[in-house]
């Protein structure tokens, strides 16, 4: 198994510790992992990308144009990066501030309303862990024990009191997510 | 009397510290860095820290202390010093560090490194041998330089509006709370070179009691970079340097002098 | 106790520099590689083996701190990226002259000047052949990933003393940003004064006893023959690192008739060119350059005979290219690829370049 996958949005919604719990999480299943993040001034209030890849292998490139899955957050993010999904591949976004749906047919699309549950669940934190939900009920490439596992690794003590609510929103994202 | 009978540890009066070697110093006669040297390693070894005392050279004139200083030495690039005494001091902290520096390297190219070593407070001794010229590479202009005064790069006097001022690097750094002791003495007395003596040993009592940077400044004189005989550059010294440079202590436990 | 983590390169680094046993780091910040001293100052090294972490004034003051305490005989390293690695040119010259062993870890950016942030690996020629003024060369060790920058921060600290020679760790921003699985090894023991006493006293400057002559450290020479004679020392040296120190790995080459050459992140790109191009039927291998100086000229000269032909894969506009091109001599044709100024070439672009410039038709 080799999951090649770029998750991009605006800096502040989580995207690179998204990636980072999904490699946290792989390398508690004893996978390899490799997390290649966007770096320089658009760190700063504009986009963010991470390429992540899990996978039972030695990993070649941590650099692709080419993804298996793409969870794009924002429209920049998916004009850019809606064509670099390989043919059958998953498209994952939040229709949320998105003008312009993706179109192609040759992927699947999946919907996630990841920043009004958010609201709804009165943290707009966790909404990459909703998102995050919606793609691990598309691609249960990681299994829920291993991310607890990776989050309780990641997160430093004082914050593991936080991980039951990072749990429930992994359910609410894996329970609204809506193929198109 | 044969002279055998006068050498005899009784009659003894004066003897040169074990601390410097027998090479032939380089220095021009009539130059204060061969004193300089030897007041320093005269106070090294009377605090009995020969052992433990590590020196850094500096390039200019005295880039060959380590030739005459017998003790372990590191020489290093044009004005890093202070940099190179941190990297020793703050591994070997029970170590007493120094440098030996003259004005072009310590207050032209090294200039950064002298504020921030003393801005750290390192637990080091800086000594700082001014005499307004670059001797070694053929007498240009230094940042020390007077105004008016003459010098290969300066060949009809150092011109203010165009070159700047004399640099007071010694009054500056003494601003910075990381100093403890900074004081401006010269060597060209016997009078005068018991005094540097005696700063340099509270310089290095400072280090020992881990109290902060030690800047002892020793305003000299370049008889052949000034174009003059010895006699002549010490007066020169006493009438053009000194009141530019004036000699004393500027900050003692920390305290600035009013 | 070995533990399994998630680290960024630089942070890798920072780690491994602790784990080793290193006694100072002396460092500034710059983009892409910062994070190596803001590892190093939450972890609070000074409390877990007594090391010690200084931010300097300047790239220019931390080598130059590395100098003097290289000079006692500790174990020193500081890192940068390419124009701090520019200022530190001076001090590295003056290290490399004088015969101190310390490491230095290049992130590299794009330049020339302030250039770009991002991945580079255009200080190939900077590394590999000098950099500063002078005669010498630096050991080059280069990683291809996180484990890596790890795994060579012990290894160049064995070098720089074995040699008594600077050692560059040189990475790029792939690397040094990039996350990835790593174990880290145990924790060493920092050596005591003592030790280091015993084992480097016959040059380190740690205070003259009255047991031997004075140590000096320095790269004066007034004499030219003199200086001479010591340049000589030091080319021996070089040779006997190029005899010894070759370090390389091949995939997939014993049956290649095309062979991409890289190192760091260009050759992990290329790895994944070689899977698609083998998946098209093409025969092709990865050289992938360990040891930058010393080169694997021979093990490339002799490569030369089985393949069709060299890709030389490098974010630059052509420097190893160079040395591929010494190394194999004119028996097959060797060709340069890469994306520069920060941009970094996809596994795609490589393979196109393959097909066009290699393989043809």
């Amino acid at each position: 198994m080799t999951e090649e996958m770029i998750i991009a949005g605006f800096g502040g919604q989580g995207v690179l510790s998204m990636g980072k719990i999904l490699a946290y999480s792989g390398i508690m299943q004893d996978q390899e992992v490799s997390w290649m993040p966007s770096y320089g001034p658009e760190m700063r209030g504009g986009t963010a990308n991470v390429t992540v890849i899990v996978s039972d292998e030695r990993i070649s490139s941590p650099i692709l144009t080419h993804y298996d899955t793409a969870i794009l957050l924002n429209q920049q993010s998916m004009d850019k990066f809606e064509k670099s999904v390989k043919p059958g591949g998953v498209l994952l976004y939040d229709p949320n501030g998105i003008l312009h749906h993706p179109t192609r047919t040759d992927i699947k699309i999946y919907t996630i309303e990841g920043a009004k549950l958010a609201s709804q669940m009165g943290n707009p934190n966790i909404f990459n862990m909703i998102v995050f939900g919606a793609f691990l009920k598309i691609k249960p490439i990681v299994k829920l024990e291993n991310v607890i596992r990776g989050l309780k690794k990641s997160l430093p003590e004082r914050h593991h009191k936080l991980i039951p609510l990072n749990e429930d929103a992994i359910s609410m994202g894996m329970n609204n997510v809506v193929e198109k | 009397m044969d002279i055998k009978e006068i050498i005899k540890p009784e009659n003894l009066v004066y003897q040169k510290t074990k601390l410097m070697t027998d090479a032939p110093l380089s220095y021009c006669p009539g130059c204060g860095h061969g004193t300089a040297h030897r007041i320093t390693m005269e106070v090294v070894e009377e605090m009995g820290i020969w052992e433990d005392t590590i020196g850094v050279a500096p390039v200019g004139c005295s880039v060959l202390a380590y030739d005459f200083m017998n003790i372990d030495m590191t020489q290093a690039a044009h004005g890093r010093a202070p940099a190179v005494a941190t990297g020793i001091k703050r591994t070997w902290p029970e170590k007493f560090v120094f440098t030996y520096q003259g004005d072009g390297d310590l207050a032209a190219i090294g200039g950064n490194e002298t504020l921030h070593a003393c801005n750290r407070g390192e637990n080091i001794v800086i000594i700082f041998v001014n005499n307004g010229i670059y001797g070694m590479t053929g007498g240009q202009m230094a940042p020390t330089t007077l105004p008016g005064m003459k010098s290969s790069t300066s060949p009809y006097g150092r011109d203010i509006a165009t070159m700047g001022h004399p640099l007071k690097m010694t009054e500056l750094i003494a601003q910075l709370p990381g100093t403890y002791f900074v004081t401006r003495q010269a060597v060209h007395t016997p009078a005068a070179v018991r005094k540097a003596k005696k700063a340099i040993r509270i310089a290095f009592e400072t280090q020992r009691e881990k109290k902060g940077l030690a800047f002892v400044e020793i305003v000299s004189n370049c008889n052949s970079g000034w174009k003059m005989n010895p006699v002549d550059a010490n007066n020169w010294m006493v009438d053009n340097m000194f009141p530019y440079f004036p000699l004393g202590d500027i900050k003692v436990n920390g305290e600035l002098i009013k | 106790m070995s533990e399994v983590k998630l680290m960024k390169g630089n942070e890798a680094v920072a780690e491994a520099a602790i784990l080793a046993g290193v006694d100072a780091y002396f460092g500034y910040p710059i983009t892409p590689q910062s994070e190596v001293i803001e590892y190093l100052m939450v972890e609070r090294p000074e409390d877990r083996t007594g090391m010690v972490v200084l931010q300097a004034e300047s790239e220019i003051a931390a080598i130059n701190m590395v100098y003097g305490a290289a000079g006692t005989g500790k174990r020193v390293m500081t890192s940068s990226s390419s124009p701090g690695v520019s200022l530190k040119q001076e001090g590295i010259s003056y290290i490399a002259g004088s015969e101190l062993p310390c490491v230095i870890v290049n992130v590299v950016r794009g330049g020339p000047g302030l250039g770009t942030i991002q991945p580079s690996q255009a200080d190939y020629f900077q590394s590999t052949k000098g950099g500063g003024h002078g005669d010498y060369r630096l050991l080059v060790l280069a990683p291809a990933s996180v484990q890596e920058m790890a795994d060579f921060v012990d290894l160049a600290f064995d070098l720089a003393f074995k040699y008594r020679n600077p050692v560059m760790i040189l990475s790029d921003g792939v690397i040094g940003q990039m996350m990835e699985k790593i174990t880290l090894p145990a924790q060493k023991p920092r050596l005591s004064n003592e030790e280091i006493i015993e084992r480097y006293g016959d040059w380190a400057t740690t205070g003259k006893p009255s047991t031997r002559e004075r140590n000096i450290i320095t790269s004066l020479e007034l004499d030219p023959y003199r200086q001479e004679t010591h340049n000589h020392k030091l080319q021996a040296k070089y040779k006997k690192m190029e005899e010894n120190e070759v370090r390389f790995e091949a995939i997939n080459c014993e049956d290649a008739d095309y062979v991409i050459v890289a190192y760091g992140s260009s050759a992990r790109i290329s790895q994944k060119t070689m899977q698609l191009a083998r998946a098209k039927g093409h025969k092709v291998g990865l050289f992938r350059l360990i040891s930058l100086f010393p080169f694997p000229k021979n093990e490339l000269n002799k490569l030369a005979d089985t393949v069709k032909g060299f890709l030389a894969v490098e974010m630059s506009a052509g420097q190893m290219i160079e040395d591929v091109r010494l190394a194999v001599n004119g028996k097959k044709p060797a060709e340069h690829y890469g994306r520069f100024g920060g941009v970094v070439h996809s596994p795609e672009e490589v393979l196109i370049a393959l097909e066009q410039k290699i393989i043809g038709g």
